[in-house]
């Protein structure tokens, strides 16, 4: 279980989240949805540990822990994961070198024995085969010259491979076309189980046609303005932002 | 015991801090060094030492003469106070009965430095499959399968005993391809140099193996002034590949070497440095200056010389290993990492001379600053005028981490014929925070992002390397940039 506690945030002088509470129990899907600028991507990077935002009150609890006193290395081998709106490239470092190093890296910080190779191609070649994530592909350097589609399929496939406790997707369908947008839905929905919560960030509904939330909440400058099931998403759909732009500000 | 031997408590703390500079201990063992200083009755000393031959001490002495007229060359964009020549010890050798005749007879404290830095000296490390000639302060200490070379007629040995057992190959072609006059460090070394390695690979031969120098400074004030010779002779192909160390010492040590590649026609070397003197403390105290002259010449048509290097260590470093290309259809390489932190400073490059038809060179230099350090990538590329179709392509991108570092590209073109094509790319770019972010969200600390990123920078570079050290340079690449971030 997952629990945001009166949360606010700052970059530089201005405050984007606050006073921002959220629970999400174990197994549980959510998603946020919200109008531009509204602090969504924010609320992301904040969970991740991006140090460029500054927390100035409030808790973020996941196994009785506060994420925010870890490092985001931590906070990652507690099994946060963030799936990049924005893929990062990392030129020279092949898929295969990257994966395996932050899987070790991860298992390290646990206390877990390191991966082989051997031990390591065996755990990924049936994952990247499912999400259609070719081996000259994971000899490639890590998102270079890759196209949209292909980035999300990697951001899942690292998913895939860390099993994370928490999963954060921020705007993964961005940049996708519907058949991208399937193959990275279906990677995400193999991957739900009864102990992985997921906190989905997208500006559309779209998404939670192929991602089935259980439960829905709005974003509106910087707090959870309503908190809905399934229909909520298909009513904003309809009516637009607008409503709660003006009722937040 | 030799009056500069530490003890034991100051062992204990050079192990202490292996954590920073990993093969930064020294070895307690006795040695024997010539009196302080630099004249021409050391040159006499070293040189009884070695029992050079006359021509050698001749020539020695012809090197040093000149030497003291010699200005210190200062064009290079490294700051370094004024070297008291005087105030070093210039041969240095751990005190053995007799010259050994077998590893048994080495001294087994030395084994175990080696050991310590994961060199395999022992025969018993037949699987490595790397053959190891080991340079310890002055004296070559062991060459390994030199039995097995020698069936396929390949001569690998130190040059002291090239000198006694090959005359005829060392009077050839020593200062044949750098002239003991060629500039003041190489000069230096042509008066005082007492070992390094000798290689000759006969018409035809295949190397079956890499062979391997390994480097060490362990004693006090000394300077190391090795001389390597490499010749392949017609159709042959070697891959070599030389490793260095020093312990952490807080004196300023100096290394002036020189390595002499001489390809003929249809052959091949292959010549690999990893570089990891003692770089100094945090603020440039200590550390070791690395004077290298290194230069390959493709003497026949369609020979090939190739150089890699990856130069983590040492506080300042002065080396542009380079090809003459005089053989028609000959191809000249440089690979080059170059990583800088803290206080060092490098100014590195190479230079590619265009002689015959159809010469082509190849150079790729990645260089990587942080902390306060500061690197030069100079290089220089000259077509002759009967160079025709010559071709060059250079590639020079540098990485800033952090904002007190500096990185400069000086390259120099000159061309004398029109038909050559030159082409020249340069980037400049830094570690941007969203990179390191993104790693550190997957698990990676700080200084594993960096290294992870850095490497992937380098990776052309690396991929040249041998297989063997391809691995053991990438792990240098993370201990040389620790504490460069946060």
């Amino acid at each position: 279980m997952i629990s945001i506690k009166n949360l606010h945030a700052r970059i530089e002088e201005k405050e984007i989240i606050k006073g921002l509470s959220l629970e999400i129990e174990a197994g549980k899907v959510h998603a946020i949805m919200g109008p531009n600028g509204a602090g969504k991507s924010t609320l992301a990077s904040i969970i991740a540990g991006r140090e460029e935002y500054e927390v100035t009150d409030g808790e973020i609890l996941m196994n009785g822990k506060n994420l925010l006193d870890l490092e985001p290395e931590e906070r990652a081998a507690e099994g946060v994961f963030m799936a990049f709106q924005y893929p990062l490239e990392i030129p020279g470092v092949p898929m295969n070198t990257f994966m395996r190093t932050a899987l070790n890296a991860q298992r390290k910080l646990r206390g877990e024995d390191e991966l082989d190779s051997l031990a390591y191609l065996k755990k990924i070649k049936p994952l990247a085969k499912t999400l259609g994530v070719s081996d000259d592909m994971l000899k490639r350097a890590l998102n270079e010259g890759c196209s949209g589609g292909e980035k999300k399929r990697n951001e899942v496939l690292q998913m895939a491979m860390l099993e994370p406790t928490f999963a954060v997707l921020d705007e993964t369908d961005s940049g996708l076309d519907i058949d991208a947008l399937r193959v990275v839905a279906d990677g995400v929905n193999a991957l739900r189980n009864e102990q992985r919560s997921f906190l989905v960030i997208t500006h559309y509904q779209r998404l939670l046609d192929y991602i089935k939330p259980d439960v829905v909440h709005v974003l509106a400058d910087g707090r959870i303005v309503e908190t809905g099931g399934p229909e909520l998403a298909l009513r904003l759909e309809e009516e637009g932002y607008a409503k709660f732009v003006g009722e937040a500000a | 015991m030799s009056d500069t031997a530490p003890d034991n408590t100051e062992i204990k703390s050079h192990i202490d801090a292996l954590k920073t500079y990993k093969a930064g201990f020294v070895t307690d063992i006795e040695s024997e060094k010539a009196p302080k200083g630099l004249n021409e009755d050391i040159v006499r000393f070293i040189s009884a030492k070695k029992g050079d031959p006359e021509w050698l001490l001749e020539w020695r002495l012809k090197a040093y003469r000149h030497w003291e007229t010699m200005p210190d060359p200062k064009w290079a964009k490294l700051d370094i106070p004024e070297i008291d020549y005087q105030d070093a010890y210039y041969f240095a050798a751990p005190k053995m009965a007799n010259q050994p005749k077998s590893l048994d007879e080495v001294d087994p404290k030395l084994l175990e430095t080696y050991e310590k830095l994961g060199i395999p000296l022992r025969e018993r490390e037949i699987l490595a499959g790397v053959a190891v000639d080991a340079v310890f302060d002055s004296v070559s200490v062991g060459t390994t399968y030199k039995d097995k070379l020698a069936e396929e007629g390949i001569i690998f040995c130190s040059i002291s005993e090239a000198v006694k057992e090959h005359p005829e190959l060392v009077r050839k072609y020593m200062g044949s391809v750098v002239p003991f006059h060629d500039n003041k460090h190489a000069c230096l070394n042509s008066a005082v140099f007492t070992d390094g390695s000798f290689v000759y690979i006969p018409p035809g031969v295949r190397c079956p193996m890499e062979l391997s120098t390994y480097f060490r400074i362990n004693e006090l004030n000394t300077g190391q002034f090795e001389r390597t010779l490499i010749i392949a002779d017609k159709g042959s192909y070697v891959s070599y590949l030389e490793g260095c160390t020093a312990p952490m010492r807080d004196e300023r040590q100096l290394h002036a070497a020189v390595v002499e590649l001489i390809a003929l026609e249809d052959a091949e070397i292959k010549y690999s440095t990893v570089q990891n003197w003692y770089p100094g403390d945090e603020d440039g105290k200590g550390g070791i200056y690395n004077f290298v002259t290194k230069r390959g010449i493709c003497a026949g048509d369609r020979s090939k010389i190739s150089w890699t290097q990856v130069e983590t260590g040492s506080a300042v470093t002065w080396k542009y290993p380079s090809c003459i290309l005089k053989g028609n259809d000959s191809v000249g390489e440089f690979y080059s990492v170059a990583i800088t932190n803290n206080q060092q400073q490098a100014d590195t490059g190479t230079k590619m001379i265009h002689m015959g038809k159809n010469t082509k060179s190849r150079i790729i230099s990645k260089g990587i600053s942080a902390g306060k350090s500061n690197q030069t990538y100079r290089g220089q590329v000259k077509v002759l005028p009967g160079a025709e179709g010559a071709r060059n392509f250079t590639q020079c991108d540098s990485l800033l981490i952090g904002k007190e570092c500096g990185a400069h590209t000086v390259p120099y073109i000159d061309s004398k014929n029109s038909s050559a094509v030159l082409e020249h790319e340069a980037t400049t770019s830094k570690i941007a925070d969203a990179q390191l972010f993104y790693c550190r969200q997957r698990g990676l600390n700080e200084e594993e992002a960096v290294a992870l990123i850095v490497n992937g920078f380098c990776r052309e570079v690396m991929q040249n390397l041998p297989m063997e050290f391809a691995v053991e340079a990438q792990k240098l690449v993370g201990v040389s940039l620790e504490g460069s971030v946060g």
